[in-house]
């Protein structure tokens, strides 16, 4: 942050005051959701040549405004670095952050802001040039590692080498740009980050991917969520539930492609779930479809999953600990009932 | 030189100028302190924490360089130190070197011969025009691609080296007694004392930045010195040289010096345009302790305030080399 930014963002916390309550009304008059995403992490958030975004973090922002608004491409997409994620949230300049942000205490409990739940499990980890022949974080030692500010991978590098007993130099930039050119440039042995963006930049940023390796260890724990502010439990309720409807989708079997069959199921479970029977809906003060929208939007949450970061992407991320709870993952929703 | 002197003005009329002053100091207060209690009761609103309690928790992160000795367990209070210890490592030999170069320039803008009179103006013009942020990025990204990898760094002299991890020197203290020596490791260059390519392209970029601002500022001052005051000198037998220590300098460094410390003071603050090239000044912390902590307004105000000190000391040192300039002029 600069000084002249500092000054803004001081006037920005003195005027005026929370709109408790307000998001889905003003989200509805604008006709538009306003959401918070990365300036370009591939497979989360990014945009294309033609300025289109995509991502798992996109396809939420769109299966919110798919419920809310019934269009997933009335949403307003705000790029913000690492450190100015929260301010934009707390401002009211965005309605939604989802930005592959981790869910900590001091974040969660300091910040005026609540986690709503998690999208994506990860964890930190180390990219480095083969040629260094390193085969684990332990022999990093004396090493300098770049490494972006405003992100939980900051700390983590302290702890986790203060605990192992190893000195490390963290060179710390403040535009992701910034860092990855400099650790390409050869200016830092290893590179940190979430694990799943550590894949994007291998294989998306590096002059050659070859040359690079990710390290097998993973340092932290990055459940990655979306955030909204506090003071506005509904607004909080409908994110959560659009969330852990996409999840449910991908339970009860239904698929961007089977949806208009599944709506005449019998399954009670999946007539709640699509609005058939039940109207699920009006108890969050959406519309009775509100989940089938979402579905019909970006399919769910295996076929986002798939799509961004998955076997259909060129990341070829594994499920992993993202795989549904029934299928050895750690994805479980709690029921739409 | 004589002085203008204003008449003295009447009890009355100062009685009002002291009224004045008081309303509007007054008002500003007032202002100060309700922005600050309407920012304190939003926050609250919010759910947003505050206070400075902070402060004296552990930091948590590591910083890469630092003057200081510090550790991922010091305080966030000492890594705040730390920062400010790392701008000035930097903006003061940048004020230095900034100062000589730029007088250079600045003199050579004046020297009878056409082509060094076109390249100093040529620099002037160049170096005020690039922004600053992007010559900073340039010189970094010059500094860390040309350099060998620190892998394969270049020997200079014993315990010498260069590389993309910069510049090692061997340095006093360390772990292992009284010298701390640079030594070759499996990755990189360690111990002993290293200006980093950070430290390196911030201390260039800034240096040769604001010597174009103090090439201008000796050009103006020399040439604001009325023509007739050389004229006589040289009239009187004195030499260029003569002249230039005695006449024109003296009365030129009067116009010269506010300027001119104004011009350290942006320098100083230009470095916390670091946080771009990764070289952990004040800011760089603070924006990491911001983010660590949550403290936005808190962080944000201990820089303001920090840098508010940092131009009064300027400007105090400023006003006390006026006063000794003038006594210099007025004693020639
Ligand atoms: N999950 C971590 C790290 C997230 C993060 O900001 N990562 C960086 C490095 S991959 C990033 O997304 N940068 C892109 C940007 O600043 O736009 C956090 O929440 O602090």
């Amino acid at each position: 942050m600069r000084l002249p930014t500092i000054a803004l963002t001081l006037l920005l916390f003195a005027h005026a005051p929370a709109h408790a309550g307000k998001t889905l009304d003003q989200v509805r008059q604008k006709a538009q959701l306003a959401c918070g995403v990365s300036t370009g992490v591939i497979g989360f958030s990014a945009a294309d040549s033609q300025g289109r975004w995509n991502g798992m973090d996109v396809d939420i922002c769109r299966a919110i405004a798919a419920a809310v608004l019934n269009d997933p491409g009335k949403v307003k997409y705000v790029p913000l670095n690492a450190q100015q994620r929260f301010t934009a949230l707390q401002s009211g300049e965005i309605d939604l952050l989802s930005r592959n942000t981790t869910w900590t205490l001091t974040r969660d409990a300091s910040l005026g802001l609540h986690f709503t739940a998690v999208t994506y499990y990860d964890g930190q980890g180390f990219l480095v040039p083969k040629k260094l022949k390193i085969t684990g974080a332990k022999q990093l030692k004396n090493a300098e590692i770049c490494v972006q500010s405003g992100t939980t991978t900051e700390k983590n590098l302290g702890d986790w080498f203060k605990a192992q007993g190893i000195k490390v130099k963290p060179v710390v930039f403040e535009k992701f740009e910034a860092s990855i050119k400099a650790f390409f440039s050869g200016r830092c042995q290893a590179y940190t980050t979430d694990a799943s963006a550590l894949a994007f930049i291998r294989s998306k940023e590096a002059p050659n991917p070859d040359d690079y390796v990710v390290l097998p260890e993973l340092i932290s724990k990055e459940p990655l969520g979306p955030v909204v502010r506090r003071g506005d439990d509904e607004w909080f309720a409908i994110v959560k539930w659009v969330i852990f409807a996409l999840i449910e989708a991908e339970e009860y079997g239904i698929t961007q492609a089977n949806l208009e069959q599944m709506k005449s199921s019998p399954d009670p479970a999946i007539q709640r779930l699509l609005g058939g029977a039940e109207d699920s809906g009006k108890l969050l003060g959406l519309e009775r479809d509100w989940a089938a929208r979402a579905v019909k939007a970006v399919g769910n949450y295996g076929e986002i999953f798939q799509r961004n970061v998955g076997k259909d992407s060129p990341l070829k991320l594994p499920r992993g600990a993202n795989a549904l709870w029934n299928k050895g993952g750690l994805l479980y929703a709690p029921p739409v009932r | 030189m004589p002085i203008a002197v204003a008449p003295a003005p009447t009890p009355a009329a100062r009685w009002r100028n002291i009224g004045l002053q008081a309303l509007i100091a007054g008002l500003l207060l007032a202002l100060l302190w309700w922005l600050i209690d309407a920012t304190a009761t939003n926050m609250r609103e919010r759910g947003i924490r505050s206070g400075f309690d902070f402060l004296l928790e552990p930091a948590g992160f590591g910083i890469g360089e630092s003057l200081l000795p510090f550790d991922s367990t010091d305080s966030v209070l000492w890594a705040l130190a730390a920062g400010l210890a790392n701008t000035l490592r930097v903006a003061l030999p940048a004020i230095l070197i900034s100062t000589l170069f730029g007088t250079l320039v600045g003199l050579g803008r004046l020297s009878p011969n056409l082509l060094l009179r076109k390249l100093c103006g040529a620099y002037v013009e160049a170096l005020r025009n690039v922004p600053l942020l992007l010559q900073l990025l340039a010189w970094y990204f010059i500094v860390t691609d040309l350099l060998p990898a620190a892998s394969e760094a270049l020997q200079l002299a014993p315990h010498v080296f260069l590389s993309k991890s910069g510049l090692s020197l061997p340095w006093l203290g360390g772990d292992g007694g009284l010298l701390n020596l640079p030594q070759r490791g499996a990755m990189n260059i360690s111990g002993g004392a290293a200006m980093t390519p950070e430290y390196l392209a911030l201390l260039l970029g800034l240096s040769f930045y604001t010597a174009a601002y103090v090439a201008e500022t000796v050009r103006a001052g020399i040439a604001a010195v009325p023509r007739g005051q050389s004229e006589a000198a040289l009239a009187l037998g004195l030499t260029r040289l003569q002249n230039f220590r005695l006449v024109l300098l003296p009365q030129a460094l009067r116009g010269i010096i506010p300027p001119l410390t104004n011009q350290h003071l942006s320098l100083t603050k230009n470095a916390s345009l670091a946080v771009a090239i990764g070289y952990p000044e004040l800011v760089s912390v603070a924006n990491t302790t911001l983010n660590q902590t949550g403290r936005a307004a808190e962080c944000i105000a201990l820089i303001m305030a920090v840098y508010l000190i940092l131009s009064l000391l300027t400007a105090w040192l400023s006003a006390w080399l006026e006063r000794r300039s003038g006594r210099w002029a007025d004693r020639s």
